[in-house]
């Protein structure tokens, strides 16, 4: 079972809320004694997601939160918007999919970096992305 | 506005990123190092990344265009100090960064950028020792 210790939500709407939004994880992770590789880890997961909202959504909301699992500490971070939707989450899953002009690396790099990922979404709704990672997972 | 300096080194052109780059930052320099490139006929860009603690694949793209940019250019490019954690994260992410080339820090970096670039200057040296011996 996840229990939730804090929380914090943060509205990114401008460039300068995704300065404010890292260094709001960073603080997080280190205070949760979060190691240097996987601080790197949970912030560069952080900036694709970020940016995806910014990019597709003009802007959403992202909730901070130090998560407990038994003896483990780790962040969760929920990223919102009222974007478009993923019509195709599978293919937008994908290595090299992408409707930008982007690598196509966001979403599935993503995941690779961190311990839990969890995708919701709806066409013309928006999307919900979860991401969880453990301070030494 | 922030602005990443670019300096110029005899044929070398010299960029150390201080600040964690956003993307606005990091596409203005993509645009200036390519002007600069253009502008100084520069044989080798040196690029340091120890002070940035966050590459994504955006970043990582920048980097790649950077450098095949300046290779049309006639320019090679060295990326020097890269971070291990970076380095785990771009791989975990997928980027691999190929076609750029890096080396542990500024000074390995430069003799790299030096080797290179004597292969394919070496002609130009020769002609100019030559000029020098008659004059003397």
């Amino acid at each position: 079972m996840t229990l939730s210790l804090s929380k914090d939500t943060i509205q990114v709407l401008k460039e300068q809320d995704v300065v404010f939004l890292k260094n709001r994880v960073k603080e997080t992770a280190v205070k949760i004694k979060m190691g240097l590789v996987n601080q790197t880890r949970l912030l560069t997961a952080c900036s694709e997601l970020v940016r995806n909202m910014m990019r597709y959504a003009n802007g959403g909301a992202c909730v901070i939160e130090v998560v407990s699992s038994g003896r483990n500490n780790g962040v969760r971070l929920t990223f919102s918007d009222k974007g478009p939707g993923i019509p195709d989450i599978s293919a937008a899953m994908q290595d090299g999919f992408s409707t930008g002009k982007s690598l196509g690396l966001g979403l599935p790099g993503t995941k690779r970096l961190v311990n839990e990922f969890d995708l919701k979404s709806k066409v013309g709704e928006g999307t919900v992305i979860t991401i969880i990672k453990w301070a030494n997972g | 506005m922030d602005k990443i300096p670019i300096l110029r080194m005899g044929a070398f052109l010299l960029v150390t990123i201080q600040v964690d780059l956003y993307d606005r930052l990091a596409l203005n320099l993509e645009a200036d190092l390519v002007q600069m490139v253009n502008k100084t006929s520069a044989k080798g860009v040196l690029i340091d990344i120890s002070a940035v603690s966050i590459v994504d694949s955006f970043m990582g793209r920048i980097i790649g265009n950077i450098a095949s940019m300046s290779k049309i250019l006639d320019a090679e490019t060295v990326v020097v100090g890269m971070q291990p954690a970076v380095a785990i994260t771009l791989i975990e992410l997928g980027l691999p960064l190929k076609g750029v080339h890096t080396a542990l820090d500024m000074e390995k970096g430069m003799n790299l950028l030096k080797s290179m670039i004597d292969l394919t200057g070496v002609d130009a040296d020769e002609d100019q020792s030559d000029d020098d011996f008659i004059t003397e």
